[in-house]
């Protein structure tokens, strides 16, 4: 509580115009992931600037935004990978209110998934190493168990009942929708808090892409999700919040009704009627 | 959990300092050989040693003058067969290679780089000594011109591919007949290339001892005829190196640095090219 | 290319009208050009068919007397001219096996550092230092191997092992210095760039995405090298068989520290020969044809080990390449 206070007042600061209605719908949820003052370089070049940004938890977070506005860049900051690419950042973020350096990289990376861009299955492994990979990495052997968890998971994600009978099949052997599912199932068998999807759908088709947002509305039931996606709709469709990005910096943040139909800033309204980016 | 985390995390280091280890090890082999090959050589490394004929058994001194003509005149045979024939099959698979003859002919290439070169030296003896009954420079230039097509066809074929259809499309659309677009155009912007790679065979093939000991021979005096046996750096650094003498054991090291020596003028030629190579673009 | 196309869809269905043609507007040059690069393509061609061929027949005599129990027998005697060429062909195996036993861990070692972990102001002097000893002429390394490995082995290496490991059978006899165990370590040293950079190459021919989705899942770095190197399998696999079939036919080091006897010893101390030496140290001194004619069918045995081994690595580290298409 003290915490979501804390961070209501941080935006405040920000943004003090926006806030007083959502601290009316937040100040009930506590924030999962909280981002204060988050500053992200790869060298001297500064990606992303003064970033604060709390995500409540069992919600949708979509975060929009030009190309090369820094959205993944955000993302990757979450989970730490930023600095697998040779990155730095400076700020704090606070994951279940404690700061992610904090953490050993590996842990932290087992309570926040993440999905990719494109569909990135292990091909050397069948769909159901696939899904297990994470759990197995942690020390699960039992088959048993591993069982349970692969048909949960795959229920989840609504894959189950196109590939049940060919479980021992290469990962790679079905279409990039259902690789893609296959990817989010990988990510909840570990049973992660938060789960970071980085245009998960970008590279699919329609019918793909309509199913993946389906299965975002049924996870967040049981995950906080933090979507970054360049398809306006799909924000519109699927998010509860949405962060406007632009050049690093954030422009907007609010309910996703509110940004959608009635931004406060003109910059936003001009990038969502596609005036810009 | 955590006791399973610190395994991990115990696990991964140890098998992370073990590949640098194998860096480390994999390293030093390459010091001891330069540093014995240098500290070795450098006794009989002077204008002597290039100028100078070998001494007989006994004798002080000496150098190996012929021997460095004549590894310097095998490169030059086996170039002046090799580098054509190479560069225009590497032609051919490049412009024309997309029917049977071209695969054929590419999985060929690759199956002579795969020859060992002492296999080479077996059918040069057979195809050049055995007609003209005794061993030549000839036979030994025959046999490092095998050795290098594959390479320069290979490299041949691959930079005029990386040259873009838009320069052949300019030089068409400005009514140049194709084979001047080829040659004038493809080739002129590939020759960097090219280079490189006529110089990866060459160096490849100085090297080489196993197809020169019974096609070229070698030989104690001086001679730069070429149906005649010619001596060469590295049939007089196995001679040498096999030698119960230990002044020649010595010249054998000699032998060796200058060798490596000549070696690498040619791949720092090579680095320099590749490297201009990409700074123009 | 797009010419080439052009070419190949009017040859398909008008071939004499399109030469007719290029001659009609007096374009032979292109006719020349074709016909000329053309040549030189079949002349390769012929090469190998000639190289086949000259083997064929130079060892016929010997295929003719011996037949299959040349590759079987282990008697290899000029004098009463009896040749069975399977010493020679165990010390082939048995040297380039050994030598893949050393350098393949070392060799996988180096590429892992060097395409995952080395930062970058080490990594190129580092894949330039591993490039430079494999430009360093066969010869050199067995002058080094008579004067600096051999005495090594001698003195130190060989008495510690027989002394510590001497119930074994490969550590018994006398430590000579040249024989097998030279061998082996001077072939290992020769092939271990071949596998280190192919290995590197192959490494990082797999996308970032692999390692990504790894990272992801909270894998140690080792734990994503373990999936990254599972996905290159086939490529190591080609890249490890092509650096053995360089180790079978690699001579003159071998020549000069292996002992040079017909000999099937178990011991690794004890001189061997392998089907290259034997062809480099006997070729000129072969007094008569059926002698020669063994030595020949040898180059024509080893010849086609090597073509075999070669086409199969090719093969695997192709189908390496085209793997990631699929993913992608």
């Amino acid at each position: 509580m003290h915490n979501t206070i804390n961070t209501i007042n941080t935006i405040n600061t920000i943004q003090p115009e926006l806030t007083s209605k959502v601290i009316k719908e937040k100040v009930k949820k506590n924030i999962v992931v909280d981002v204060k003052n988050l500053a992200a370089y790869f060298g001297k070049t500064k990606v992303l600037k003064e970033i604060n940004l709390p995500v409540p938890r069992n919600k949708i977070l979509a975060i929009i935004g030009p190309s090369g506005c820094g959205k993944s860049t955000f993302l990757r900051c979450i989970n730490r990978m930023h600095e697998v690419v040779g990155g730095t950042m400076t700020g704090e973020i606070l994951f279940d209110g404690k700061h992610i350096m904090k953490y050993d990289p590996v842990q932290l990376r087992r309570k926040i998934g993440m999905v990719f861009q494109k569909p990135n299955p292990f091909p050397t492994m069948s769909i159901f190493n696939n899904v297990v990979a994470g759990l197995r990495l942690n020390g699960v052997r039992n088959k048993k168990k591993l069982s349970v968890i692969v048909e949960q998971s795959l229920k989840q994600v609504a894959l189950w009942d196109e590939v049940k009978d060919s479980l021992q099949d290469s990962g790679i052997n079905i279409s990039g929708g259902q690789q893609q599912r296959l990817c989010i199932a990988r990510a909840i068998a570990v049973q992660p808090e938060v789960i970071l999807m980085d245009e998960p759908a970008s590279a699919l088709d329609p019918i793909s892409t309509a199913k993946i947002e389906e299965l975002l509305y049924e996870l967040k039931k049981n995950y906080t999700i933090v979507i970054v996606t360049h398809n306006m709709q799909q924000a519109a469709r699927v998010s509860d919040l949405t962060a406007f990005l632009y050049m690093g910096e954030l422009i907007e943040f609010d309910k996703t009704s509110k940004i959608f139909t009635n931004p406060a800033l003109k910059q936003t309204e001009d990038y969502i009627s596609g005036r810009f980016g | 959990m955590e006791f399973n985390l610190l395994r991990r995390k115990v696990n991964n280091y140890v098998i992370l300092s073990l590949t640098f280890i194998a860096a480390a090890i994999t390293v030093l082999p390459l010091l001891f050989i330069f540093y014995y090959t240098i500290s070795k050589g450098i006794t009989y490394l002077s204008l002597d040693f290039f100028i100078n004929m070998p001494k007989p058994v006994g004798e002080v001194g000496g150098g190996m003058a012929n021997a460095i003509v004549g590894t310097l005149i095998l490169i030059g045979i086996g170039s002046a067969i090799g580098l054509p024939v190479g560069i225009m099959t590497g032609i051919y698979l490049a412009d024309f290679g997309r029917n049977k003859l071209g695969k054929v002919v590419g999985f060929l290439t690759d199956v002579l780089s795969g020859i060992p070169s002492i296999v080479v030296g077996v059918v040069a003896y057979t195809l050049v000594v055995i007609p003209m009954r005794h061993f030549s420079a000839f036979a030994g230039g025959i046999a490092l011109a095998i050795l290098m097509i594959p390479t320069i066809t290979r490299t041949t074929e691959e930079m005029i591919k990386l040259v873009p259809d838009s320069f052949r499309e300019a030089g068409l659309a400005l009514g140049i007949p194709k084979w001047k677009t080829s040659v004038n155009i493809v080739l002129r912007s590939a020759w960097k290339g090219i280079a490189t790679g006529i110089l990866l065979g060459l160096a490849r093939v100085a090297g080489e001892t196993a197809p020169l000991l019974f096609t070229a021979l070698g030989n104690r005096f001086w001679s730069t005829k070429i149906f005649q046996p010619i001596a060469s750096l590295t049939v007089y650094i196995y001679d040498y190196a096999k030698s119960p003498f230990s002044e020649w054991n010595q010249q054998a090291w000699t032998a060796s640095l200058v060798l490596i020596i000549l070696i690498s003028l040619i791949s720092l030629l090579f680095k320099f090219l590749t490297r201009s190579k990409y700074k123009s673009r | 290319m797009f010419y080439k196309s052009q070419l190949k869809y009017k040859s398909k269905t008008k071939k004499k009208n399109y030469f007719n043609r290029l001659v009609e507007a007096g374009n032979w040059g292109d006719l020349i050009f074709e016909r000329l690069t053309q040549f030189f393509a079949l002349l390769v061609f012929l090469l190998v068919i000639l190289i086949g061929y000259e083997m064929y027949s130079g060892s016929r005599l010997s295929i003719q007397k011996f037949g299959w129990q040349f590759l079987v027998t282990s008697t290899w005697d000029p004098v009463k001219e009896i040749f069975g060429a399977l010493p020679a062909i165990y010390g082939t195996l048995v040297s380039s096996f050994l030598a893949l036993m050393i350098s393949l861990p070392l060799g996988l070692g180096v590429a892992i550092f060097l395409s995952e972990l080395s930062p970058g102001w080490l990594e190129k002097p580092l894949s330039f230092l591993t490039e430079l000893l494999a430009g360093i002429p066969s010869v050199v390394y067995g002058l080094w191997g008579i004067f600096v490995l051999v005495p090594w082995l001698r003195i130190s290496v060989e008495p510690f092992l027989n002394k510590h490991f001497g119930y074994l059978p490969f550590f018994r006899g006398a430590p000579y210095g040249f024989g097998m165990l030279a061998a082996a370590l001077i072939l290992a040293i020769m092939i271990l760039p071949i596998i280190s950079s192919i290995s590197r190459d192959i490494l990082r021919s797999v996308p970032d995405s692999q390692r990504e989705a790894a990272f992801a899942l909270g894998a140690t770095r080792w734990e994503v090298i373990k999936i990254v190197l599972a996905d290159s399998r086939s490529g190591i696999l080609g890249a490890t068989m092509l650096a053995l079939g360089r180790a079978i036919g690699e001579t003159m080091a071998v020549t000069m520290v292996i002992g040079n006897r017909a000999l099937i010893s178990p011991s690794l101390f004890d001189p061997g020969y392998t089907m290259a030496s034997i062809i480099a140290n006997e070729f000129t001194e072969a007094s008569s044809d059926l002698y020669l004619s063994a030595l020949i069918e040898l180059a024509l045995v080893l010849f086609v080990i090597t073509i075999i081994i070669n086409m199969a690595a090719r093969l695997m580290v192709w189908r390496m390449d085209r793997k990631w298409e699929t993913v992608k």
